[in-house]
């Protein structure tokens, strides 16, 4: 299964919903924002949404920031 | 006498703002905001790097101080709403500074665009305040459209020339209900002074303090001058005159 994460494409050997990718990818739920397909996934739904082929997901935090895109 | 700034429905006592961006550490960031009283400061959303992890930005920012997310790298309305809304999932709060950009050599505000962004995220229940270029009728469409403050230039971003539109400022401050704070361009405590002495609401500083030498220290100068700036503006500046007028009595004896 591809998926692209972040604008990258990765490789998936199984399917997983976005509880398990997170913990694929080391993060803690904590004080992050996941977006699939450009619409915003509620937290209490990360369990539950299964990832498809050719999905696209972003995954945001909060960083240091003022103005102007430094 | 009570000065508070009653400001999207929080009461703050410091009128300094911050953007946290440029600082070489989160923990300079962090003892900034200590040191100098800030009781509100700017985050950025970012996609999440997963080559190089960086400690969340928001273990730094002190409890109790308000988080507003900006919609930074937004070119349209449509994209600051997107950012706005994902910022608040990631836990940012109600609070969103517009900034639409989509000019690189100056990052002058899109005006039209942002109003439309501010109608769109305060009909969503978000405290909302734009970046603007500093102008009369918008700031008066911005306040219709729901903005909890109105935040004018003082000049481009990051370039520390002070408040070059100062005039269209005054204008803003004398005519608009909503407060009015000047973001970007201001990299002195004195001209932070300056445009507290004029009667804005507040000012928001990043570039001039997270790149001075001690940035710490400069915290704490600028919350010193906007204290000492709202002071005289409360205290009425005396007149300016053409010609000279003395300010000891003359008694006469030396006639």
């Amino acid at each position: 299964m591809k998926v692209v994460l972040n604008g990258k494409e990765e490789d998936f050997s199984q399917p997983l919903t976005i509880c398990e990718l997170l913990a694929a990818k080391n993060l803690e739920p904590d004080r992050i924002a996941v977006e699939l397909n450009m619409e915003i996934v509620a937290k209490a739904a990360w369990t539950e949404v299964a990832l498809q082929d050719e999905d696209k997901v972003e995954i945001l935090s909060l960083v240091g920031g003022g103005r102007g895109n430094e | 006498m009570n000065d508070d700034f009653e400001l999207g429905g929080a009461t703050l006592k410091n009128r300094l703002l911050l953007g946290t961006g440029k600082f070489s550490s989160h923990r300079l960031m962090e003892e900034a905001i200590r040191r100098s009283g800030v009781q509100l400061v700017t985050v950025a959303l970012r996609r999440i790097d997963f080559d190089s992890r960086e400690e969340n930005v928001l273990q730094f920012v002190p409890p109790g101080c308000i988080l507003m997310s900006n919609t930074s790298g937004a070119r349209n309305a449509q994209e600051a709403v997107r950012i706005a809304r994902i910022a608040r999932a990631a836990g940012a709060g109600n609070w969103v500074k517009i900034e639409v950009i989509a000019d690189h050599r100056y990052l002058l505000p899109d005006n039209y665009e942002t109003i439309k962004a501010t109608e769109i995220l305060a009909g969503e229940g978000f405290v909302v305040l734009p970046y603007m270029n500093p102008d009369l009728m918008v700031a008066r469409q911005l306040m219709a459209a729901g903005a909890a403050a109105v935040m004018p230039l003082g000049a481009p971003i990051g370039t520390n020339r002070g408040l070059q539109t100062k005039a269209m400022i005054q204008i803003l401050i004398d005519e608009i209900n909503v407060p009015i704070i000047v973001d970007a361009g201001i990299g002195r405590p004195s001209q932070a002074a300056e445009a507290m002495e004029m009667g804005a609401a507040a000012v928001l500083v990043n570039t001039a303090i997270a790149t001075a030498g001690d940035p710490v220290a400069m915290a704490v100068a600028f919350a010193s001058a906007v204290k000492a700036g709202r002071q005289a503006f409360l205290s009425g500046p005396a007149a300016t005159k053409e010609s000279a007028e003395a300010s000891s009595p003359l008694t006469g004896f030396l006639r």
